[in-house]
């Protein structure tokens, strides 16, 4: 057997220079630019190549082993040996570093993954359960149903944030420390998971049957009103029509949430205890969020109107130590024009 | 040393595989078009070691990625069914817009008394908050668009808006009174629809064809606010 596999065998050897060298520069220059180029993909943009960039990775691994395994029985156990282990030893820190990058993007990935269903929706639901939110149904004996979706109320969240954003500047409102936009969001944020959170947590209480989720899309539907009440009356400056508003479109829909949580509670004192609280807390933030940001369009309007007028005429009288004469009427009458457009746009 | 215990075995069959392997994986990845958008700097890079642009001058490496910007810019103006915007996305022309656009916004206010305007800081968060919000809407939606070419787009579709502020300011320059508000006003709302129109017709395409309202609604809301702050802006 080993004369006839000499004439092979020497060909192999005399051939193996070259070959050995060509392969292991493949080799080597093969594995190195592929961890390169996978340092660069876990470093770049994209999430969606990891799964088989983690794949692609594994497999190196594999060709990595292969490869040592291969150099190892060749006849160059020296320094080919030596390379062999180097780039292996390489090959597996790289996977280390490339495993624990995807990894971590994974976890992100699978983050966004799990709140997939919860925005599964079409169109026309959300316009339905958004008519739906302003219409109470009477009926207690059964539980109501409460679809587990979180499209409509985290949009209607941030139009709420939006219209508040509206309402601080049409009013100038002055924030001290931080934006006004920081506030319109914690706010309304804060509303809507505080109040879900503790409305959720009295429900535990008095054993009525609502999760997390059900409490959150109830809640967040129930914005609805307010979005559309406050959307009207920061732009028309009535008392009478927003308390009428207040009575009319915040009560229906706070009324459907009572409603809901009146079906899925049992016993008079737990679900007095559950849906006043709610009831309370629902109408009065309307209220807070109406008058927080009104009451400085009145402040200012009486501050431009009344007898606060001399801080305004300072600014004519400062004025003419710098300018010429000539220049004071056209001042007045820009100061005054100013008032006016100020007084327009508040309205 | 286990495999190595095997490999004698058939050492011929074992040695093209890892030749290969590694080989056909590059170039199949390469080939992907949906993550062609990743590939390409590092082809690029890949052929700039050819070509060695690092032997061209400063200039020219910024002159190319300026007319990249610029070419985008055009894009957005003249909205067509194109994926340029898409394929290679890059955060410059966003950001440049940003800015500018935060910079007009940034009222000179002296005085501390009134300090409800629009500031530096807001104006960015606001803008980059929007559209991350938006881009995690659209992929719990089922969007099959990439992180950053969203958040590319919909900071480029921001051009409108800036060439409006750019408007506004002029316009102010001039003495206030309601034709001023008119005016201001009509600018404002083409430019306004104009940025809805390009982001969605570069958006639009990435989710599925029942939900695309569910999508739009939140860029609506982005822009409302930003082109409302523009429209509110006194200096």
């Amino acid at each position: 057997m080993a004369t006839t596999a000499a004439p092979a065998g020497g060909a192999r050897n005399g051939a193996g220079p070259e070959w050995g060298g060509f392969e292991e520069n493949i080799q080597g220059g093969g594995s190195a630019v592929i961890d390169m180029e996978n340092m660069d993909d876990t470093s770049g943009s994209s999430f969606e190549d990891m799964g088989e960039l983690h794949q692609r990775l594994r497999e190196e691994e594999v060709d990595a082993d292969a490869a040592a395994a291969e150099e190892e029985d060749g006849e160059f156990l020296g320094m080919k040996g030596f390379k062999g282990q180097l780039s292996r030893q390489v090959a597996d820190q790289m996977w280390q570093a490339g495993k624990r990058q995807a990894s971590r993007a994974f976890s992100l990935y699978a983050n966004i993954d799990i709140l997939r269903p919860y925005f599964d929706v079409e169109p026309a639901q959300v316009r339905s359960r958004l008519l739906e939110s302003m219409i109470p149904i009477k009926m207690v004996n059964f539980p109501q149903k409460i679809a587990g979706e979180l499209y409509g109320p985290l949009m209607l969240v941030f139009t709420l944030v939006a219209i508040l954003l509206h309402g601080m500047k049409t009013s100038d409102t002055i924030i001290r420390e931080g934006t006004l936009m920081g506030t319109a969001i914690g706010t309304c944020f804060g509303y809507w998971l505080g109040v879900s959170s503790f409305i959720y947590f009295l429900a535990y209480l008095c054993n009525a049957q609502i999760t997390m989720l059900q409490m959150l899309a109830l809640l967040g539907y129930g914005l609805f009103g307010h979005c559309i009440v406050l959307f009207i009356t920061y732009n028309i400056h009535l008392h009478a029509l927003f308390y009428l508003f207040w009575l009319l479109l915040g009560g229906l829909s706070t009324l459907r949430m009572v409603a809901v949580l009146v079906s899925r509670t049992v016993g008079p004192t737990q679900r007095l205890l559950l849906c006043g609280t709610l009831a309370a807390l629902h109408m009065l933030f309307l209220l807070y969020l109406h008058f927080a940001y009104h009451k400085v369009v009145e402040g200012i309007l009486d501050t431009l109107e009344g007898p606060n007028i001399p801080p305004m005429q300072r600014v004519p009288r400062d004025i003419p130590a710098a300018l010429p004469a000539a220049r004071l009427p056209a001042t007045v009458l820009n100061a005054t024009a100013k008032a006016v457009a100020v007084t327009l746009q508040s309205h | 040393m286990a495999e190595a215990a095997e490999s004698p075995g058939d050492p011929g069959t074992a040695s093209p595989r890892p030749l290969f392997a590694g080989l056909s994986d590059i170039s199949i990845s390469q080939d992907i078009p949906v993550e062609g958008e990743i590939t390409i700097p590092m082809r690029s890079r890949i052929r700039e070691f050819d070509s060695s642009t690092l032997n061209e001058s400063v200039q020219n490496t910024i002159m190319r990625d300026l007319k990249a910007v610029g070419k985008k810019f055009m894009h957005v103006l003249y909205p067509r069914k194109s994926n340029t915007l898409l394929r290679d996305w890059d955060l410059w022309g966003p950001l440049i817009l940003c800015v500018t656009l935060a910079l007009m916004l940034q009222r000179g206010s002296v005085d501390s008394e009134k300090d409800g305007g629009p500031q530096f800081a807001e104006v960015f968060v606001i803008v980059w908050f929007g559209a991350v919000t938006i881009t995690l809407n659209s992929k719990l939606l089922g969007g099959n668009i990439s992180f950053f070419q969203s958040l590319c787009v919909l900071g480029y579709c921001i051009l409108p808006l800036t060439v409006a502020m750019l408007v506004c300011r002029l316009v102010l320059l001039a003495e206030p009174g309601p034709i001023n508000f008119m005016v201001r006003f009509f600018v404002v709302i083409v430019m306004f629809a104009w940025s809805i129109i390009a982001s969605t017709a570069f958006l639009a395409d990435s989710q599925p064809p029942n939900r695309k309202a569910l999508a739009v609604y939140p860029v609506f809301l982005f822009y409302f606010v930003i082109s409302w702050m523009i429209l509110t802006f006194t200096p």
